[in-house]
C-alpha cells in the first residue's frame, strides 16, 4: 500500500554533524559494504575495475567551500554534508509508487522498498528532491537507505552494535542514531541544544533526519559574517552615535 | 532530465492516439447521429441511420489502437522488470502512474464497443432488404453512450499522463500550471493531424467531396489549436526561464552561513542521479530547439492547413506533410520537455 501511515510516535532517523563531520567517506564505504552483504543486497557495480566504475550507493558526501564576510575579511570555511534518505514524515516517493513496493513503516517510519514487487519505473526517484534513491541497472529494480532496518533490531549483534553501519563507522562521531520522535532521546536532544535544521523543508516532505550547522568559531570572528540571522541585520552601523560607532570598529577590529 | 527515448515516444504516440479516439468519441456522441441520413425502422423498432463516411470509423479506430498500444508497450520498455507491469494497477489511490494505466486500459473496453458492432455487422440493415445488405446502418442511440466513454477515457488518460509529471514537485518545469493544459491540448491537436489525414483515405470526407462543411471544420480547428498550442508552450517557455534553478546553499540549507560553492564532488564518475537528472546538453541549444519545435510541430501545419482552405482540391494531398511536420515537431517538443527540466537533487552538484 503506498498511502502513507498514519503518523508514528517513533520516528528513527539520523541526525549529521556539519560540524565534525570530517568528509572521510567512511560512511559511505561502510555503508555499501554492509549493504551489499546484507538482507537487501547485493549492490552490484558496472565496471568496478574499469575505467568509468558506476554502481549504486546510498550515502554521498558532498564537501563545499562556504565563503563568509567576516569581520576579518573574506574567509572560506570547508563544510562537508552527507547525503542520504532522510525517511521524511510524508515522502513523495512512497506515494507516487504504481505498485505499491515503495512503503514507509507504520510503527517506526522508515521508508523501504520491497525488491519483489518493484517494475523500475523509477518515479520515486524522480520525485525525491534530495537524491536518496538510487536505480541500480544490473538488479532492475529501485535501491535506497534500509537505515540498516537488518542491523538496528537484529538480536544476533552486540547490542552496541545495533546502530546503522555508517553511524558505527563515523571515526569522528558526526552520525546519531536514534528516534526524533521522541522528545527526551539524546538525538533530539542535541538537535534542540544545536539548532538542528532539516534539508529543503519547502518541499513539504517532512525530512525526519536533521543537520547540525558548523558551530561558530571560537575567536568570535563569525560575528558580522553573511548569515541570516536577526543579529545582523538588527545593528545598522551607520546610524551609531560616533563614540559608538568607533567603538563598535575598534571591537570588530 | 534524460530524455528517453521510450518515455518520449509513449506520450506522443499515445497521447496522440487518445486524441483521435477522443474525436472519434465525440463524432460518435454528437456528430455521426445528426449528420447520418435517416432510414427506416429496423426489426427491433429501433429507428436506424444510413452512416456518412462509415468508413473513417475504422480508421480512426485502428490509428488510434496502434498508436496507443505502441506508446503503452514502448512504456513498459522503461521498466527495469517490464513482466511486473501489471503491478502498477494496484496504487491508483495515491499514484498517478497507476491511475494512468488503470485508465488506459479501460479506455479499451468502449474502443472495444465501437470494433465490436462494426465488424459483427450489428449496426447493419442485414434484415431490411437483400439489397442494403452492405449499406452500413448506424442505431445511434446505442453508440451515442460508447462514444462519451470512449472520449471520457481518452480525456481522463492523457489528464493523468500529464499529472504523472505535474505532480513531481522536485522538477520545476514539470511542476508548472502549463503542463497539464498543454498535454491535453497536445493530445486533442495530434488528434486533428491525423483526422486531417485519414478523411482523405477512401470514404473520407475529404476524398468524398473537398469543399464541405467538415472539411472547413478540420483545417479551421487545427490552424486554431495549433495557434492556441504554440501559445501555450510560449508561456510555459517563458515561465520555466523565470524560475532559477536550486544552489548549492539551499539544497544544503548552508546559505544561511554564506555563499557556497562545490569544493569537492563526491564521486569521480557519473552516477544514476547526475546521469539520470543531470542532463545538460538541451540548454545549450535550448533556444534554436524551441524555434525548431514550434516551427515545425505547430506552425508548418497551420500555414498547410491555411493553404488547404484556399485550395481545397490540394487538401487531400497537403494533410501528409502537415501530419509528417505536426509528429515531428511533437517529439521535438516533448524531447525538450525532458532535456530542458531540471531535478532538485542538481543542486547538491551546483558548482
Amino acid at each position: 500500500m503506498t498511502s502513507l501511515p498514519n503518523p508514528s510516535p517513533k520516528k528513527l532517523g539520523l541526525v549529521i554533524d556539519l560540524d565534525t563531520c570530517v568528509g572521510c567517506h567512511a560512511c559511505a564505504v561502510a555503508c555499501k559494504e554492509w549493504n551489499d552483504g546484507g538482507d537487501f543486497g547485493p549492490l552490484p557495480d558496472v565496471d568496478p575495475y574499469g575505467a568509468e566504475p558506476n554502481g549504486v550507493w546510498f550515502n554521498r558526501v558532498h564537501s563545499y567551500a562556504v565563503e563568509q564576510d567576516t569581520a576579518r575579511g573574506k574567509r572560506e570555511m570547508t563544510v562537508h554534508c552527507p547525503r542520504s534518505c532522510l525517511h521524511c514524515e510524508t515522502p513523495a516517493c512512497v506515494t507516487v509508487c504504481p505498485t505499491g513496493a515503495s512503503y514507509k513503516r507504520a510503527d517506526d517510519g522508515i521508508v523501504l522498498v520491497d525488491e519483489d514487487k518493484c517494475i523500475g519505473c523509477q518515479l520515486c526517484a524522480w520525485a525525491c528532491p534530495y537524491g536518496a534513491r538510487e536505480f541500480s541497472f544490473e538488479r532492475g529494480t529501485m535501491q535506497k537507505c534500509t537505515l540498516c532496518v537488518d542491523r538496528i533490531y537484529n538480536e544476533t549483534l552486540d547490542p552496541a552494535d545495533r546502530k546503522p553501519a555508517c553511524v558505527a563507522a563515523c571515526p569522528t562521531r558526526a552520525r546519531h542514531f536514534g528516534d526524533l520522535g521522541d522528545p527526551d532521546s539524546d538525538i533530539s536532544k542535541l538537535v534542540a541544544e544545536r539548532d538542528g535544521y532539516a534539508l529543503m523543508p519547502e518541499f513539504g516532505y517532512k525530512p525526519v533526519n536533521r543537520y547540525l550547522p558548523p558551530r561558530p568559531r571560537r575567536d568570535g570572528s563569525d560575528v558580522g559574517a553573511t548569515s541570516n540571522t536577526p543579529r545582523d541585520t538588527a545593528l545598522d552601523r551607520d546610524k551609531l552615535p560616533g563614540v559608538l560607532r568607533w567603538l563598535d570598529r575598534a571591537l570588530s577590529r | 532530465m534524460r530524455p528517453t527515448f521510450s518515455i518520449i515516444f509513449f506520450t506522443v504516440a499515445s497521447g496522440t492516439g487518445y486524441g483521435i479516439w477522443f474525436l472519434l468519441g465525440l463524432g460518435l456522441a454528437v456528430y455521426w447521429p445528426t449528420c447520418a441520413a435517416p432510414g427506416p425502422k429496423g426489426p427491433e423498432g429501433v429507428s436506424l441511420r444510413l452512416c456518412t463516411y462509415p468508413l473513417l470509423i475504422d480508421y480512426m479506430l485502428a490509428a488510434g489502437f496502434v498508436l496507443v498500444t505502441t506508446g503503452l508497450l514502448s512504456s513498459l520498455g522503461h521498466l527495469g522488470k517490464p513482466r511486473r507491469a501489471w503491478r502498477a494497477l494496484s496504487q491508483w489511490r495515491s499514484s498517478w502512474l497507476s491511475r494512468e494505466g488503470v485508465a488506459a486500459l479501460l479506455t479499451y473496453l468502449p474502443a472495444i464497443g465501437v470494433v465490436l458492432p462494426t465488424i459483427t455487422g450489428w449496426w447493419q440493415t442485414r434484415t431490411l432488404s437483400p439489397t442494403d445488405a452492405f449499406t452500413p446502418w448506424f442505431s445511434f442511440e446505442a453508440l451515442r453512450p460508447i462514444g462519451v466513454a470512449l472520449a471520457l477515457g481518452a480525456l481522463v488518460t492523457v489528464y493523468c499522463t500529464a499529472h504523472i509529471y505535474s505532480s513531481l514537485k522536485p522538477i520545476r518545469a514539470w511542476h508548472n500550471r502549463y503542463v497539464t493544459p498543454a498535454y491535453l491540448l497536445f493530445a486533442l491537436y495530434g488528434g486533428l493531424l491525423w483526422l486531417w489525414a485519414l478523411s482523405t483515405l477512401p470514404s473520407g470526407f475529404i476524398a468524398v467531396a473537398t469543399r464541405t462543411f467538415e472539411t472547413h471544420a478540420t483545417h479551421a480547428a487545427l490552424a486554431i489549436t495549433a495557434a492556441a498550442c504554440a501559445l501555450l508552450k510560449f508561456f510555459y517557455w517563458r515561465d520555466i526561464d523565470r524560475t532559477p534553478p536550486i544552489s548549492a546553499g539551499r539544497a544544503t540549507g548552508l546559505d544561511a552561513l554564506g555563499t557556497v560553492r562545490t569544493f569537492e564532488q563526491p564521486h569521480t564518475e557519473e552516477n544514476y542521479l547526475t546521469h539520470e537528472m543531470g542532463f545538460v546538453l538541451a540548454r545549450a541549444h535550448s533556444r534554436r530547439l524551441r524555434a525548431i519545435a514550434l516551427l515545425s510541430a505547430f506552425l508548418a501545419p497551420a500555414l498547410i492547413a491555411g493553404a488547404a482552405a484556399l485550395l481545397p482540391f490540394a487538401s487531400n494531398i497537403l494533410a501528409w506533410p502537415a501530419l509528417a511536420f505536426g509528429m515531428l515537431g511533437l517529439l521535438v517538443e516533448r524531447w525538450l520537455f525532458f532535456a530542458e527540466a531540471k531535478h532538485a537533487v542538481i543542486g547538491y552538484y551546483q558548482h
